[in-house]
């Protein structure tokens, strides 16, 4: 009888107790970002000349890209 | 793998506001926002100069450092990003800035600091690509449509420059080497470091 009530005073004493234990402040963080070269999957807004997914291929389309668009002593007749 | 950089070149940038423009139309960018701006220095001088400046996703970005939330993060392509769900609008990032990019829109009754808002390189932020829940958060996000920053596809002068850093800094290069002047980059050194001397 004794044994018993000991235990269940134990297991109130913890039950009570739980409520000061302190709350998990464990910062979410950032959401992981999908990378830039997945592509969006717009076919409408994608520009042409890449392959979703292959980061070399976006990669240089970029690089192909700059230099067409931003490079005009390349495109400037000589 | 491609380091995205801006450079500004001071000898074209004729202070159009074009780069502005582009940017606050990309992205509908709330009033009294600008993700990017026009600096012009010794205006009024003779040989004044005008930049175009926004965030230049610094190398060692100081507002990753300074951020009490760690909202920020980069990508693989160098290009420093923020999760608005997790910004606090405390600030700290733009006393920190050196380049005055991160802006916060006032919100709420008392003009209490809203969620920092930055240039993004048009890359989007941590929500599926293209959803219009990054459009709404971020703007739009053409590095995943194959395209880059719309301020400098914009430029008129060509004077801004986006892209892989050894891509534009050669573009740069060719033109100062044709033109014989206007070397200086204005941010460069600040945001992305410059090259340790010999013998240092």
């Amino acid at each position: 009888m004794q044994r018993t009530l000991i235990s269940v005073s134990l297991v109130t004493a913890a039950l009570a107790l739980s409520a000061c234990s302190e709350k998990p402040q464990d910062k979410t963080g950032i959401r992981s970002d999908q990378p830039a070269q997945a592509g969006t999957g717009v076919a409408a807004f994608t520009a042409p000349g890449w392959t979703a997914g292959d980061q070399a291929s976006w990669s240089n389309h970029l690089k192909a890209r700059a230099n067409y668009g931003m490079n005009d002593h390349q495109r400037a007749p000589k | 793998m491609a380091r995205m950089k801006f450079i500004c070149d001071a000898e074209r940038c004729i202070e159009c506001n074009g780069c502005v423009t582009a940017c606050k139309n990309e992205h509908e960018v709330p009033w009294g926002v600008n993700r990017r701006r026009v600096v012009t220095l010794n205006d009024g001088v003779p040989g004044e100069k005008s930049i175009s400046v926004a965030c230049m996703h610094c190398s060692d970005a100081p507002c990753m450092a300074v951020c009490p939330v760690n909202c920020f993060y980069k990508t693989a392509e160098g290009v420093v990003l923020h999760d608005k769900d997790v910004c606090i609008g405390c600030g700290y990032c733009s006393y920190a800035c050196p380049f005055g990019a991160p802006q916060f829109p006032s919100q709420g009754t008392f003009g209490v600091r809203g969620k920092m808002d930055k240039c993004t390189f048009c890359a989007g932020g941590p929500e599926e690509h293209g959803s219009q829940a990054e459009f709404d958060k971020y703007g739009r996000n053409r590095l995943a449509e194959g395209k880059l920053p719309a301020c400098a596809e914009m430029c008129s002068t060509k004077a801004l420059l986006a892209g892989d850093g050894d891509v534009v800094s050669e573009i740069f290069r060719s033109r100062v080497v044709q033109r014989g002047k206007g070397a200086e980059v204005w941010g460069w050194g600040t945001a992305y470091g410059t090259a340790a001397k010999q013998g240092a």
